[in-house]
């Protein structure tokens, strides 16, 4: 069963040392609730980036909160390089599993379908292989000839998204953002804020049930409106530019990104 | 009006020209002058009745029909149903290898850039890649990269469809041979000359002092960059856009 609770409830529900999936920035991304886990002192993170991390993931590394991270990239687009992100790999302060974005899409499909690895084309010569213990190359069984990469599986513990819209059963509509959809299907528990809950179920709705994620992977929904700010949420408000150009200016060094945390507001 | 074309629409321009003949292009985040040049392909070819392009835009609702999340874009490539795609790079070098992740010894890079996206799989699988580098210098074409986020090139017992095409710079455009493994210079922009181009360099190439000029749009392109593509730039690339010059 689904349980609903307060954003600060849910904050207090995802625990240190876990393996934490999160959604791109824009996708859903949820930094009104990241900002909480930073407050409540959140640590010892094992981040997945489901492919790529943007502002929330900088700025759980800037709080000290993340000891791995695994990743096809950091940004913070038209704001440019992710400031906090870079600061650690420099100084070497968190472990880093960097990967490309199909790996990782493809290490979430195994855990989905529930087998150990996934074959992928590609990445054979990239220096990355090299550094992925849970990577191999391995041969064809149908044509021994032929090397091809495999990947583990990737389960998070929790996964942690923000969507348009919950109904008071649990189901979460993502719409045409499957990607956010496999995360959900492979991690243990998903933990969903959302801007609005419906009292009509939305599997109702033959026109929208395909883009449901069905209650049954969804532990947890938080209402939270306005929860991807800065960042946006795709098809229902576009980023706030300026404010993360305030915070890539500010998280530039770590007293500026202590400064930008400690002062800003909730989400809405 | 060619007199007035800038830097950027240059590109544009010549990015629309080496996808001349593609039905299916896709440009990833944060990428404004691939997405302007697979746009402006598209109404060129509407324009004279050819063929319609499909564009994927990665992070448009407008220019982007696929249904199946980020993941039908990989999925699409490695079935040979994408024709080309962008990469940059914070370093590319002599043999088309591309480094995303930073300089110096990983992982500890002194200058770290995003990562490596979905270069270390689409590299292998998109027929025309289009390396976009704006930046002309030693620093960013160099002799060989400091980690490669994906090989220019691969042996024969590794499955690859796709590579290296072109390295377009806001100086110059080299072509890629894959058999040699090596750029060669195939025309220069305004205001360069061949030894501008050889001193700021990185890597050896052929056809060092070549003499082509990089073509420039004629009116009518111009006139529909600054108009049509700069309108459906602007759900994407909002601050990118409003730097664009607009129509007379």
């Amino acid at each position: 069963m689904t349980k609903f609770v307060t954003p600060q409830a849910m904050a207090e529900m995802i625990p240190s040392g876990c393996k934490l999936g999160l959604a791109p920035d824009d996708y859903g991304a949820s930094p009104g609730l990241v900002r909480m886990l930073i407050d409540r002192g959140i640590r010892d993170l094992h981040v997945v980036c489901a492919p790529i991390g943007g502002m929330q993931v900088d700025m759980l590394i800037g709080a000290g909160a993340v000891s791995t991270l695994e990743t096809s990239a950091v940004s913070l687009g038209e704001a440019g390089g992710a400031p906090c992100f870079n600061r650690a790999v420099r100084e070497g302060a968190i472990r880093l599993l960097d990967g490309t974005c199909p790996a990782v899409f493809a290490g979430l499909t195994a855990a989905e379908k529930g087998v150990p690895f996934m074959p992928i084309r590609g990445i054979i010569g990239s220096d990355l292989l090299k550094r992925r213990d849970d990577w191999k190359v391995a041969s064809n069984p149908f044509d021994e000839a032929e090397k091809i990469v495999v990947v583990s599986a990737i389960q998070p513990d929790i996964s942690l998204i923000h969507a348009p819209e919950a109904d008071r059963f649990g189901n979460v509509r993502l719409g045409r953002r499957r990607e956010v959809m496999l995360l959900a299907h492979a991690s243990k528990k998903t933990f969903v804020t959302v801007e609005r809950i419906s009292e009509v179920s939305l599997l109702e709705d033959e026109k929208l049930a395909a883009g449901i994620l069905p209650a049954m992977y969804v532990s947890a929904v938080a209402q939270l409106e306005n929860g991807g700010w800065p960042t946006g949420l795709y098809a229902e408000y576009p980023r706030d530019g300026g404010e993360v150009e305030k915070y890539a200016k500010a998280a530039r060094s770590a007293e500026g990104f202590r400064a930008y945390v400690g002062g800003l507001g909730g989400a809405a | 009006m060619s007199q007035s074309c800038t830097g950027r629409e240059l590109l544009i321009y010549t990015i629309a020209r080496l996808l001349n003949g593609v039905q299916h292009v896709a440009v990833g985040q944060s990428s404004p002058m691939p997405a302007a040049g697979a746009m402006l392909l598209r109404a060129m070819n509407q324009d004279a009745g050819k063929e319609d392009v499909q564009l994927s835009i990665l992070g448009s609702v407008k220019h982007n029909s696929f249904t199946s999340g980020a993941g039908e874009l990989f999925d699409c490539a490695a079935q040979g149903r994408l024709d080309a795609f962008f990469l940059g790079g914070g370093q590319i070098d002599g043999q088309g290898n591309v480094n995303l992740v930073g300089t110096g010894d990983y992982p500890n890079s002194p200058v770290r850039w995003p990562g490596s996206f979905g270069s270390a799989y689409l590299y292998f699988l998109v027929p025309r890649v289009i390396l976009f580098r704006e930046e002309h210098s030693v620093r960013s074409l160099v002799e060989r990269v400091d980690f490669v986020s994906a090989p220019g090139a691969s042996d024969e017992t590794v499955y690859r469809k796709g590579g290296p095409h072109a390295l377009l710079t806001n100086a110059a455009l080299f072509s890629f041979d894959r058999d040699a493994r090596r750029f060669r210079l195939e025309s220069i922009h305004p205001g360069f000359d061949w030894r501008d181009i050889r001193t700021t360099t990185g890597f050896s190439y052929d056809n060092e002092k070549c003499e082509t000029t990089t073509p420039l749009p004629d009116s009518k392109v111009l006139s529909t960059i600054r108009g049509r593509i700069r309108e459906e730039l602007h759900e994407c690339y909002p601050q990118f856009a409003a730097r664009m010059p607009g129509p007379d």
